[in-house]
């Protein structure tokens, strides 16, 4: 906009110039700084809105960071390391060995307490075995049949307001062993599950057969003693010789792997045990090194020896629940030792050259690779609540500080189609929370981003031909006297509540529609028919008549006459239903045409927000067409043109871009809408175009969740990140109307 | 008729539908919401109709009608109904309001016209309004008083006296507990708070203690005192009791501490049920919400929109205009006006959902949570600022409204026609002297055009105060007799938000849906009240000024 007041040039004889310090002076300088850091501050606060929302999602993109924290030597030993891992708050350190010691060591002062299991007497181990890290829980096997089966635990105290915690070793049987074959048969290749009523072994004796030890216990009502009920079963159709065992927390399955396959057993019940699946691990030039389950115990990772790790899940098909080759991860050197989370399904795997490298599953992100600082490496592992990393060396143990808050977040998590377990296939899922602890969050924002424009879309086609059918009219066609109310009128409408809207077009317009729909459809088409209808006969009508109305009140004249229609299509709706659907329409598009039906769906959705919408379009485009230069129009009309071929041919070509600029303010509250959706749709994340089903868009998930997301966690983030996707979608559109807008104004003022 | 086509006519009026659409979705808009939610204030004719279910057995319902509808007879014959031949292809149906929400197991249930065998208007039949459960319908047979039925000429008389008795006292007991023993409560917890203070300090000696032991323990008592009375006043507003013949023709006993008023509502004349409409409308605007916010009045919502919308006025007003004369009347044009141009336009475009995420994020967690870390550390881990409260939502609205005030003002400055700034410039007084000795006065009436503006858009947001401060019931007012009086930092209760909630997460949709629209009609009244006043301001000035250009 022009200046309109210059400030005369400063003379020299100025009285202001003249006395310098002039509180006047002084007062004005003042009021002009004030000024214009205010509206400075204007800006700034776009600018803060802009980088504060950038300043909250940027951690999601951040990769992981790994540091040393501590080292402690340990007594040196030439035995595997079995188990490795620490406390929640990384205080104490533990390490199992492959020969059956203990030890623990304080993170804090450093020391070392070795604690002796009660191995039984005379026996040697023959096997070993640890659980999901989760339980972080051991056993051993020994050559008389007997097996030692014990966990980890942490006694947390707080003696003088000092939290102190002390780590001891808990036997979940009701005696640390147990005679699992007979006395004369070592335990070979141990494997073991368990929870709370339920244990499960696998093992081979020296004939290389597999045996399966299921225990299921009851709790004794009147002691709580735990009695436990043993059971045995021999594995069918095992190979002959094995390098890997495994068995899933749940004690469905366990997993034998020989070679390059893996041979799943179904042992859900331990007298009916089968060969369920035998998966093929084959690769070209490689061999499998090591097969491990990811946390929740869904996922099978096997590592190959040319640096690659593939993950497996079962995948419902043809034949059932199956294993099925998911995707891989390359390039990590020829792997040593592979740790999983506790929860996440993130995984970190070491080479053989110290190369530590950290993944995530489903967000297929390589989050860190970097060299461990440390020699002789043996075992890797995670603190409970993945914030640690703990390596075991020949002579020490190391402790170091995970940084790694966002893993599952990625740019094709969030866009791209996920293959998420448990899944068919590939999919754009957003489900951010549930009831269960092994529960992946699943954030793509795809089905919002496709929600919110499916919505938008409904509302345009609903309001643009209402808006500028009626903005064309009122600027161009309507007399001044009935234009000054008219438009206020329309424009009252754009300050109506969205949640009056929201709440009408949810519970009295979805019914509505629903019982009759071949009412609403039927006023689509006998509407405008109508219309033209009564305006031929007008037309045609003796001159007595028209004299009766002035030809301006045209608008007026059609109220009663759309009220008519509109009385007249919902009277005869039910009957057409009869006619034509069978009496229920709902029955006839879930059945015949065989599409979904929500009561409150995109239909509903698109009127409402349409008419949130029109008073927008309409205002903007009124005032566009109404401001081409009248010149311009006379010059037409004098030249013989009609005023419907004025308008065409000349007042709409100029106001185009303000029509364009009006449309896309109009797109720009329609992508931003909340509150009808929210109340108008059922809020489902589903994906497709039908105007009978629902959506959920980016503002109404927002609007939904973030009352309930934890501050700092990546739901928190991701929704800051919808927010920012609003934010640009609709910076875009307003900035564009607003450039074509200025454009306009200054070619209008060139004519 | 192809001349006709030709001649671009039909299109014209094709046009001119629209506009006849776009007009009768506004007035059919308010009109239906002001109907429903007008005529929920309306005391509706009680009836008793006698019935006949699919077995032919009769039986007897009584209540109120709350909505028809024509079915299809056929559908109904497919859900099991039997009709006699003659039936139509539609009934009609109604879905019948009976109330006595203890005693059935549905309030709310429909009806066949054909089951229908007679249908009366009996007087002597009365709607209870009740604190709990709802209304309930019957016939009052007799009034007791602790136990023994009183001898009376007119049960009505009576029951109106005793009604009127029961609801004073009950009135007397919630002024009691809401402000005398909310008093005492807010005391101890503030002491609980000094405490904690002195201990985080180390500061906890044997005189602070004893002087907060001895401080509590004179709240303490006042608290049994107090509770004492209130326990009386109770129990003597529980004395009587009202016995009422229900539809299923058994009496059952009302006491009177939960009932609220009794309508005849089949023996007023119009006269009688308009002063009873006018009666509830001010119950509605007046009194505390009950029943889960699906009964009652609207107050406290009323009460936090205004002062919400108070707030943000006095916020946003300063900016807006001194962003407005930077932009006007010290800005060059130059390409930071143009950015700061397009930074209003985008903020007034930007949805308000965002507004709510940046509230929440910035104002709440960021702000609010070091203001808790500053200056009240011996409430932590309880968040006094750090969590959704007037004060932030007031800020966020703010924001969301500062290109309505920017963009109003800037048009009323425009309209001052530039020779009066000359002539003032030429009589020697600086620009600032101008601009307030000139400038602001003239564009006031603009100013209060965009403030009023501003103040209809905060009224009817709802989107970004669910983030950032809104509840569906506050237990405390921001405004109190505590020191110290205004709590900027509490939740408070929204009209708007108070639609959503009723409407869409209350247990009982159907019973609350009028509640809805009569919020709704009050909401829309306010705000197309305030735009209407800011329309005619904005004319009156066009005219003004108008006038001094020529």
């Amino acid at each position: 906009m022009e200046r309109q007041v210059a400030k005369p040039a400063p003379l020299k004889h100025d009285i202001l110039q003249a006395r310098r310090g002039n509180r006047r002076a002084v007062k004005d300088k003042l009021t002009q700084l004030g000024v214009s850091f205010g509206g400075i501050m204007v800006f700034v606060a776009l600018l803060l809105i802009f980088f504060y929302l950038l300043y909250v999602i940027n951690p999601i993109f951040a990769s992981a960071s790994v540091t040393p924290k501590a080292s402690i030597a340990v007594p040196p030993s030439q035995s595997q390391v079995l188990l490795l891992g620490s406390d929640e708050q990384r205080q104490q350190l533990y390490r199992v060995l492959n020969d059956g010691s203990v030890d623990f060591v304080s993170a804090v002062n450093q020391q070392v307490h070795h604690q002796a299991l009660p191995l039984p007497a005379g026996a040697t181990i023959t096997s070993a075995a640890r659980s999901m890290p989760s339980q972080q829980a051991f056993a051993f096997g020994f050559d008389n049949g007997q097996v030692l089966l014990a966990n980890i635990d942490f006694v947390v105290t707080y003696p003088n307001n000092q939290r102190l915690i002390t780590p001891t070793i808990r036997y979940p049987l009701t005696t640390p062993t147990l005679q699992l074959a007979s006395v004369d048969q070592a335990v070979r290749q141990l494997a073991f599950a368990y929870s709370k009523q339920q244990l499960s072994f696998i093992y081979a004796d020296d004939a290389q057969h597999w045996h399966l030890v299921r225990m299921d216990g009851e709790q004794n009502m009147l002691t709580e003693e735990v009695e436990w009920q043993t059971s045995q079963q021999q594995l069918p159709d095992t190979p002959s010789k094995v390098s890997q065992q495994l068995l899933t927390p749940d004690q469905q399955q366990a997993l034998l792997l020989s070679g390059n396959k893996l041979f799943i057993y179904h042992i859900q019940q331990a007298n009916d045990v089968s060969l369920q699946q035998v998966v093929s691990l084959e690769r070209a030039n490689a061999r499998v090194t090591d097969v491990e389950l990811l946390a929740g115990a869904s996922s099978v990772l096997v590592s190959y020896s040319d640096g690659v790790v593939a993950q497996y899940f079962q995948v419902n098909g043809e034949n059932g629940r199956r294993y099925q080759y998911i995707r891989q991860f390359s390039k990590l050197g020829q792997v040593d030792d592979l740790a999983s989370e506790f929860y996440r399904r993130s995984f970190a795997t070491v080479s053989d050259s110290g190369q530590l490298t950290l993944l995530y599953t489903t967000s297929e992100r390589q989050l860190l690779s970097q060299q461990l600082p440390v020699e002789n490496l043996q075992a890797v592992a995670f603190s409970p609540r993945a914030d640690g990393l703990i390596t075991a060396t020949t002579d020490g143990l190391q402790l170091f500080d995970v940084s790694n808050p966002h893993p599952e977040v990625s740019w094709s998590a969030l866009w791209q189609q996920v293959w998420y377990e448990g899944y068919p296939e590939p999919d754009y899922v957003w489900q951010s929370t549930s009831g269960t602890d092994d529960f992946e969050a699943k954030f793509s924002l795809t089905p919002l981003a496709f929600g919110t424009l499916k919505a938008a879309l409904y509302a345009m086609l609903f309001a643009t031909p209402i808006a500028l059918a009626g903005a064309i009219y009122t600027a161009y066609f309507m007399s001044s006297k009935v234009r000054s109310v008219v438009k206020p009128t329309i424009e009252i409408m754009e300050a109506l509540p969205t949640v009056i809207l929201g709440f009408l077009a949810g519970l009295w317009l979805a019914p509505l529609v629903e019982s009759h729909l071949p009412g609403l459809l039927m006023l689509l088409i006998f509407e405008p028919i109508g219309v033209l209808l009564v305006a031929y006969a007008w037309s045609i009508s003796p001159p007595v008549v028209k004299q009766w109305l002035p030809e301006n009140y045209q608008e007026l004249m059609l109220i009663p006459v759309v009220c008519f229609i509109g009385w007249l299509c919902f009277q005869l709706s039910p009957a057409v239903e009869m006619w034509l659907f069978d009496g229920d329409s709902r029955l006839f598009i879930t059945q015949t045409l065989g599409l979904g039906f929500d009561q409150r769906n995109a239909l509903v959705v698109g009127i409402a927000m349409g008419f949130a919408v029109i008073p927008t379009i309409f205002s903007i485009a009124e005032d566009a067409i109404f401001s081409v230069p009248r010149h311009l129009s006379n010059g037409s009309l004098a030249l013989g043109a009609t005023p419907w071929q004025t308008l065409t041919r000349v007042v709409l070509l100029t106001a185009s871009p303000g029509i364009f600029s009006a449309v896309m303010m109009g797109l720009g509250r329609a992508v931003g809408e909340t509150m009808i959706v929210l109340m108008a749709t059922g809020n489902t994340a589903i994906m497709n175009w039908s105007m009978f089903e629902g959506m959920r868009t980016l503002a109404a998930n927002i609007a939904v969740e973030m009352p309930e997301s934890a501050i700092g966690s990546s739901h928190y983030r991701i929704l800051f990140l919808a927010a920012f996707v609003l934010f640009l979608f609709t910076f875009v559109f307003n900035t564009i109307a607003e450039v074509v807008r200025q454009r306009l104004r200054e070619r209008y003022s060139a004519l | 008729m192809g001349r006709w086509f030709k001649s671009g006519s039909p299109w014209i009026w094709l046009t001119g539908s629209a506009v006849s659409i776009s007009l009768i979705a506004v007035l059919g808009l308010l009109l239906l919401i002001a109907w429903r939610g007008l005529s929920y204030f309306w005391p509706a004719t009680i009836y008793q109709w006698e019935l006949q279910d699919d077995n032919g057995q009769p039986y007897r319902l009584i209540g109120e009608i709350h909505d028809r509808e024509q079915v299809p007879t056929d559908r109904l014959k497919a859900a099991g109904h039997h009709f006699p031949a003659d039936t139509g292809e539609f009934v009609e149906r109604f879905l019948v309001k009976t109330g006595n929400r203890e005693l059935v197991s549905l309030d709310f249930r429909w009806i066949l016209a054909s089951d229908i065998l007679t249908r009366s208007e009996p007087k002597e039949l009365a709607v209870f309004e009740r604190s709990k459960n709802g209304n309930f319908y019957g016939e009052p047979v007799a009034v007791l008083q602790a136990g023994t039925k009183l001898e009376t000429a007119s049960v009505e008389q009576l029951l109106q006296q005793r009604i009127d008795h029961a609801v004073a006292l009950n009135a007397q007991a919630d002024a009691l507990q809401k402000h005398d023993i909310g008093a005492i409560n807010y005391q101890l917890e503030r002491l609980r708070l000094q405490a904690r203070k002195y201990q985080l300090n180390d500061d906890y000696t044997e005189a602070h203690q004893t002087e907060i032991a001895a401080e509590q323990q004179q709240y303490q008592q006042q608290y049994q005192q107090l509770e004492q009375q209130l326990f009386a006043m109770r129990e003597q507003a529980g004395r009587d009791a009202v016995v009422v013949k229900d539809m299923r023709g058994e009496l059952v006993t009302l006491s009177l501490d939960t009932v609220l008023n009794v309508t005849y509502s089949n023996r007023l004349s119009t006269w009688q049920k308009l002063l009873t409409w006018g009666q509830r409308v001010g119950h509605f605007v007046s009194d505390e919400p009950r029943e889960a916010n699906t009964e009652g009045g609207v107050f406290p919502a009323i009460f936090g929109t205004v002062f919400m919308v108070l707030l943000m006025a006095v916020i946003v007003t300063p900016f807006g205009v001194i962003a407005a004369v930077y932009l006007h009347e010290y800005a060059k044009n130059g390409w930071l006006t143009r950015i700061i141009r397009i930074a209003v336009i985008n903020l007034a475009g930007v949805p308000s959902i965002v507004y709510g995420v940046f509230g929440l994020g910035f104002f709440v967690y960021m702000i609010g949570g070091s203001i808790d870390q500053l200056f009240f550390p011996e409430a932590l881990p309880s968040p006094t600022f750090g969590s959704p409260g007037m004060l932030w939502s007031a800020l966020t609205l703010a924001i969301l409204t500062l290109p309505v005030v920017i963009v109003s003002t800037e048009e009323g400055l425009s309209r001052i026609p530039s020779s009066i700034r000359q002539g003032s410039l030429a009589l020697g007084a600086t620009q600032a002297e101008t601009l307030f000795r000139i400038v602001l006065p003239m564009a006031s009436p603009a100013i209060m055009t965009g403030l009023i503006l501003a103040v209809a858009r905060a009224a009817g947001e709802v989107a970004p105060l669910m983030l950032v401060g809104v509840v569906k019931l506050a237990p405390n007012l921001p405004l109190d007799m505590n020191f110290p009086y205004v709590h900027l930092e509490r939740k408070f209760m929204h009209l708007g938000f108070h639609i959503y909630d009723v409407g869409f997460q209350s247990p009982n949709v159907e019973a609350a849906r009028p509640l809805v629209y009569a919020t709704s009609f009050l909401l829309v009244t306010v705000i197309v009240t305030l735009n209407l006043t800011a329309i005619s301001v904005r004319n009156y000035l066009r005219e003004k000024y108008r006038s001094l250009e020529n």
